[in-house]
């Protein structure tokens, strides 16, 4: 097992009152699975993902990662923990627009002390960004910069893989070539994927689905 | 439509409420800088018209001594006898207690209509009162405050008299000023009967002069006041650079608001008179409170520029505050015109850009480096129209043009520097927050330009300034100690007392020195005569800036003249020229000595040549040499003796400590002044960074969600503010030493007539140093504790619009 | 001559008695001595100044005729004004001094102003000889002694645009007005001390127009000083001086007020012996209006003293006689026609 939600709630102040999120949750992901997360818009599976991935804490209920309870750690060692064993992939402003490609590839893999060279230029080669490598963000267009997201969130051999519609700014074709890359490399790895998306097409090519709708699963 | 338009335009200032504030506050702050300098200088114009119009100087022709010397009413007699009409006027100058009141007496009766400021037959004066002992002194209502409870004659008021001049009856003043029978000068009446005799029959040794179209006062003083009105350039320069900066964030943060109000159909004409509209109301409003700002500024600023013209020049001018609408109107209009040019670059971009064209909101922030390479050329040249209006200009205009062209193009060549200095940074560093801190800092730099270039002006400034002051005040504070030898100074009441006084100091001390004193006119400006003794207090100590061997012993025969700095530079003077004294007399020049802090020329004969050449010299005043221990013993004794004023007997620290009272007055304004244009730049900073920090999230996010907490990223946005403060205070050493070297060397000897040596003073820029990281540091901790309490939900936000 | 310019005199100096107003002036005299019926005039010394009166003034017109047959008029006024009554050295002094000049033509009326404090000799009156002064005019005895020092008199004065010089000889004695010299001025009782020389043949030249006029004619002279002349409601006067073909004169003058008003005259037959008449013998009355500079006066006037059978009106050689002064008034030269023809000189003022 490795990450576990178990009774996960989560409300967000807003300008009409509190919204309720997740209403208790519950679910389970293993090494290595591919897990797609479907839902209408404002079911609240972006909120879980980001629970998952350590971005932000749960109201009550405990997210186990590796057996840890990461709902109960400091800003410190969240940060610690998605440095090292989270990658994520999201639809847009993924990359840091000051750095070019090769110091987007390399910065999470070096902030967590995991940069191998040799694993990052396959990925390089393999993403096909070897002619892009001094650009920066702003000059590669949307394909370009997934797979420069792609090939961060991989660059350190994280166990968990998060994506939040990572094709969701693509057109159709250049959205199924990125992620048929992100699975190929997944399972070079070994890493595990949990993806949002609320595209029944795309959910389908992943080994397993859940529904989230009004906070809970179906 | 338009409304609606106008409404949607309004409203992002409704949702950037801080971003609104500070290019209000911008701009109301240097409208009222730029507004307090002018409504100062314009005070202090309107005391120097004053002083000038008073019996008519500045519309009546006079007739006067080629030499400015008293000459007898007998003359006036023979003119008035001979059908000339003409009005005597004597002038003087009478201390009172602690206060120098330049007395002026006239004679109403004959005084012409275009001389008479002041109804002496109104109620509350009269005639008889006004001619009858004591008479009576019309004075400024200032004045009259001043000198409450001394014993002058009965005071009335009369704001046509400027501070410090007391009108008063001829025969009061010739009185007063110990001249019986004596005039300064005649007052011409413009419409005289043709059949007067001639005046080369009648008063062969007078002149006639023009009316004084400039006074002496305001030439002396436009220095001063440029000095003043350069300061309030800069700070306004400074204030437009946060308008600026407000005015082009604002309008690219709009850019898709304005393309859908373009798209929905509000013509493009329209939508431009609507953001003209908006600058107009939002300059207006902001020139308002600017002004008003402006005139506190001034209030509290006035009484020390009225202390520093006093101290420096003798120029009287009042401490209060009158409300001249040309000035404030002034401050307002320049207040408008200033955003409106700020505003033009985007509004002809508005203007010019396709309906559809792609929104690209950081666009402003990846200028490329090529435009900081154009903007860099742009400052080049600048540099170097300044090295060549240093070299080639004459006067204080070309001076002034060569500073402000050389702090304009330092500033434009900032950019450029700064980011090579962090592309430097990035390369040198080998962790990868580092990589990043310096990449993401040379990132902001186009945002924060503007604001660094406001800051790198208010630095140079302040180095610039204060490197020339503390120059000033070393030069200065050991030039007194030169000049300020003899332990004691006398004056006395006249001349018998005088004979008294030396003889009795003669018999107790170690030398009695006599600084007597006698005035001359060349080229129609005053020029100051000295006699000294031939004493090794002069040979020893007296501040020579060159001579010729034998000065001393030339002067003491009554050989040569020695000439201040001032008049040397003014009239070009070369030792061994020779200087034309009384009548046909004239003396080679021996020597020149520095002089600071004296607006006249000055020339220094022996004491026995000043007698055969003046006799009429004032030799009232002694220098006193004797044991310093021995001093305030003598001091005391001798005025006892002889009844003397406490200011009438003044030891050696109290002359130096009053000399550097004026002198630190002086620069109190330049210091005030310096201080406010560095809180604008902190503004500045303040103000981009506050901007910047909303646009900073989709930056920072990923950052964040890849492993970076938001308080090291906080810290880390405090640091770079530091850096671009250090890097920028690094900068402007360089241009502020430029700035000193202008100040002294240029600006100074026209203004002043002095050359300073030029000091440097590492510790002053370690303090100013200090207090530029201070400030950015400052800056940047709003925005930087913003970002720690910011929620996980806003920055995920950045990455996807659902939950 | 009578209460003439002593109101001019009065605005003209900005003293403290001013502030109290110039009806305040027959109140008090701070000091200033008053007149005394019966008290003799004494000559020489009383053709100088008495700086304990508070005003004195010596006047001169002259009835002039040119080499070219035109009429001329020429006025040489000193006024003194005392602010206290004595007199200090230098500045110090309070006594103030006006000069008056005016040349008449029927083409123009050139008048000018002279100023002056006492005390520091740009101003003043001297005897032996006779001199008064200010500034370049003067008006100085040509006499030998033991001849009265007013007996012969050269005058200078010069204004912007005219000049002249006249030499005056008397062919007839000092006349006393009013009693033996004191002179009342109102029903009141204020009074005057005042003595004339009506009798002066003048010869000289005046410069107006740009040219140089030699001329010929007569000339009459007052010396009057008092302290307290005026009655309170007293607002103007209309003063004449006359000289009839047949050699005598008439001096008269009305003060205007409220009411009727006061008029004064002395007949002086050609001999010099002056014959007072009683208040309101004298009638005069405006015949003809003329707007002069702003002010409405009375240009043509109707004259009787049915005592001695006169009835004359008088005609202005130029209506346009104004004194451009500090004070104006209207002050020039007339031809007088009916019983008694001759020429003379009207006054008028607080018009």
């Amino acid at each position: 097992m490795l990450l576990a939600l178990q009774e996960v709630s989560k409300s967000y102040p807003t300008g009409e009152g509190v919204l309720q999120v997740l209403r208790g949750v519950s679910m389970a992901l293993d090494a290595g699975e591919s897990l797609a997360l479907t839902g209408e818009s404002g079911s609240g599976k972006s909120t879980l993902l980001h629970l998952a991935g350590g971005l932000d804490r749960p109201d009550s209920g405990a997210i186990r990662f590796e057996e840890k309870d990461i709902a109960r750690l400091g800003d410190k060692e969240l940060a610690a923990f998605r440095r090292v064993s989270v990658g994520l992939v999201f639809q847009q402003f993924n990359l840091i627009p000051s750095l070019d490609v090769r110091a987007n590839l390399a910065f999470q893999a070096r902030l967590g002390d995991r940069y191998d060279a040799a694993w990052t230029g396959r990925l390089t080669e393999r993403l096909g960004l070897a002619s892009l490598l001094d650009r920066y963000p702003e000059q590669l267009s949307g394909g370009q910069q997934q797979r420069v997201a792609i090939g961060r969130a991989l660059a350190g051999r994280p166990r968990l893989i998060l994506a939040d519609e990572p094709t969701g700014n693509l057109d159709e074709a250049t959205g199924d070539a990125v992620l048929d890359l992100m699975l190929a490399l997944m399972r070079e790895t070994g890493a595990a994927l949990l993806m949002v998306t609320h595209s029944t097409r795309l959910a389908s090519r992943l080994g397993r689905r859940l529904h989230l709708a009004a906070g809970k699963l179906s | 439509m338009l409304a609606q338009g106008f409404a949607v335009l309004l409203s992002h200032w409704w949702r950037h409420k801080l971003q609104f504030a500070m290019l209000l506050s911008g701009l109301a702050l240097a409208t009222a800088l730029w507004s307090a300098v002018q409504a100062i200088n314009e005070e202090a114009r309107a005391s120097y018209a004053r002083a000038a119009a008073v019996v008519g100087q500045d519309r009546l022709e006079q007739l006067v001594r080629a030499d400015g010397a008293r000459f007898p009413q007998s003359g006036y007699i023979a003119l008035r006898k001979a059908g000339w009409l003409v009005s005597p006027v004597i002038e003087g100058e009478k201390r009172f207690g602690a206060e120098r009141l330049r007395i002026l007496g006239v004679d109403p009766v004959t005084l012409p209509s275009e001389a008479a400021q002041v109804n002496v037959g109104a109620a509350g004066i009269g005639l008889q009162r006004f001619i009858t002992p004591p008479g009576v002194f019309i004075v400024s209502p200032e004045t009259a405050k001043r000198l409450e409870g001394m014993d002058t004659p009965p005071l009335r008021i009369s704001d046509a008299l400027p501070p410090g001049t007391a009108l008063t009856d001829i025969g009061i003043a010739q009185t007063l000023l110990d001249a019986p029978g004596q005039v300064s000068r005649l007052l011409i009446v413009p419409r005289q009967p043709p059949h007067a005799r001639p005046l080369a029959a009648v008063a062969p040794d007078l002149v006639r002069r023009a009316p004084a179209v400039e006074s002496d006062l305001s030439r002396l003083t436009g220095s001063f006041h440029l000095n003043l009105t350069a300061f309030g350039f800069l700070a306004f320069a400074v204030g437009l650079f946060i308008v600026h900066s407000a005015i082009g964030l604002a309008f690219e943060q709009r850019l898709p608001a304005i393309r859908t109000l373009r798209a929905v159909g509000l013509p493009l004409n329209a939508l431009i008179a609507l953001m003209v509209a908006e600058l107009l109301v939002l300059s207006t409003a902001a020139g308002l409170a600017g002004v008003a700002l402006g005139y506190g500024v001034a209030s509290l600023l006035l009484p020390d520029v009225a202390a520093s013209l006093r101290g420096l020049y003798g120029a009287e001018v009042p401490g209060a505050l009158s409300i001249r609408p040309s000035v404030w109107g002034l401050g307002l209009a320049i207040a408008v015109a200033g955003t409106l040019a700020s505003a033009a670059s985007r509004l002809w971009r508005i203007a010019s850009m396709p309906l559809l064209a792609p929104a690209r909101p950081r666009a402003w922030s990846l200028a490329s480096e090529s435009a900081l390479r154009l903007q860099a050329v742009g400052g080049l040249l600048l540099l170097v129209v300044a090295w060549l209006a240093a070299q080639l200009g004459t006067g204080l205009v070309a001076g002034f043009a060569a500073l402000g062209a050389m702090l304009l193009g330092a500033a434009l060549i900032l950019p450029l520097t700064l980011s090579l200095l962090l592309d430097l940074g990035g390369r040198l560093s080998r962790g990868v927050v580092a990589q990043w801190f310096w990449a993401d800092t040379r990132q902001q730099l186009p945002g924060l330009s503007l604001a660094l270039m406001a800051l790198l002006l208010a630095l140079s400034a302040n180095a610039g300034v204060g490197t020339m002051v503390q120059s000033f005040r070393e030069t200065f504070v050991g030039w007194l100690d030169q000049r300020l030898a003899p332990e004691l100074y006398v004056t006395t009441r006249s001349l018998e007392e005088s004979q008294k006084v030396r003889d009795w100091l003669s018999r107790r001390s170690d030398a009695v020195l006599p600084i007597w004193n006698a005035e001359l006119r060349t080229s129609g400006q005053p020029v100051q005569v000295y006699g000294v003794a031939d004493h090794a207090t002069y040979r020893d100590h007296w501040p020579m800036l060159e001579s010729v061997p034998d000065a001393w012993n030339r002067v003491a025969k009554g050989e040569g003249v020695l000439a201040n700095e001032q008049l040397m530079r003014r009239q070009k003077l070369k030792l061994g020229d020779v200087i034309p004294l009384e009548g046909s007399a004239s003396l080679p020049l021996v020597g020149v000595f520095s002089d600071y802090g004296n607006p006249k020329g000055q020339v220094i004969l022996g004491v026995d040549a000043l007698v055969k050449l003046f006799p009429d010299a004032s030799r009232l005043r002694y220098a006193v040499r004797i044991a310093p221990d021995r001093a305030p013993q003598l001091a005391g004794d001798l005025r006892a003796a002889f009844g003397l004023a406490p200011e009438n007997v003044v030891n050696q620290a109290a002359v130096k400590a009053f000399s550097l009272k004026v002198f630190e007055r002086t620069f109190a304004v330049t210091a005030a002044l310096n201080v406010l244009t560095l809180g604008v730049a902190g503004l500045a900073i303040f103000a981009s960074l506050l901007t910047l920090s909303g646009m900073r999230l989709a930056q920072l996010a990923p950052v964040w969600a890849t492993g970076l907490t938001l308080r090291k990223l906080a810290l880390l946005e405090i640091l770079r503010s530091a850096a671009l403060a250090s890097f920028t205070m690094l900068a402007a050493v360089p241009v502020g030493l430029g700035l000193a070297w202008m100040l002294l060397a240029v600006i100074n000897v026209e203004a002043f007539g002095w050359l300073l040596p030029m000091h440097l003073f590492p510790l002053d820029w370690l303090r100013l140093f200090i207090l530029a990281v201070a400030s950015a540091v400052l800056a940047a901790l709003l925005p930087a504790l913003w970002l720690t309490h910011r929620s996980p939900a806003d920055l995920v936000k950045v990455f996807a619009n659902e939950r | 001559m009578n209460v003439r310019a002593i109101f001019l005199m009065l605005l003209m100096m900005a003293a403290p008695a001013l502030a109290q107003g110039f009806a305040g002036l027959g109140g008090d005299a701070q000091g200033f001595a008053a007149p005394e019926r019966g008290v003799a005039l004494s000559f020489p010394q009383d053709h100088g100044a008495h700086p304990d009166y508070r005003i004195e003034w010596w006047y001169l017109t002259a009835n002039l005729k040119g080499a070219d047959g035109k009429d001329y008029g020429a006025q040489w006024t000193l006024f003194r004004s005392a602010l206290a009554p004595e007199e200090k050295p230098g500045w110090q002094s309070p006594q103030l001094w006006m000069g008056h000049a005016a040349i008449t033509t029927a083409e123009r009326h050139h008048s000018a102003e002279r100023v002056a404090r006492g005390g520091v000799g740009q101003a003043g009156v001297t005897l032996s000889p006779f001199s008064a002064t200010i500034d370049d005019w003067s008006m100085t005895s040509r006499a030998a002694p033991p001849a009265d020092e007013l007996s012969a008199l050269a005058i200078t004065a010069a204004g912007e645009d005219f000049s002249y010089a006249l030499t005056l000889d008397s062919h007839g004695p000092l006349v006393r007005q009013g009693e033996e010299g004191y002179s009342v001025k109102s029903a009141q009782g204020q009074a005057s001390y005042y003595y004339s020389q009506p009798f002066y043949a003048v010869t000289g030249t005046i410069a107006a127009g740009g040219r140089d006029i030699a001329v010929t004619g007569q000339a009459w002279f007052d010396h009057e000083w008092s302290s307290q002349p005026l009655a309170k409601d007293q607002t103007g006067w209309d003063w004449f001086s006359f000289h009839f073909a047949s050699g005598a004169k008439l001096m008269g003058f009305r003060l205007r007020d409220a009411g009727e008003g006061f008029t004064s005259a002395t007949w002086i037959n050609a001999g010099g012996t002056p014959e007072p008449q009683l208040p309101g013998a004298l009638k005069v009355s405006p015949l003809a209006w003329a707007e002069v500079k702003g002010h409405r006066v009375p240009v043509r006037w109707k004259v009787s003293l049915p005592a001695k059978g006169i009835e004359v009106t008088t005609a202005p050689v130029n209506e346009d006689a104004w004194m451009a002064t500090q004070v104006a008034y209207w002050e020039g030269p007339v031809r007088i026609e009916g019983t008694h023809p001759g020429v003379g000189y009207v006054e008028m003022t607080g018009y």
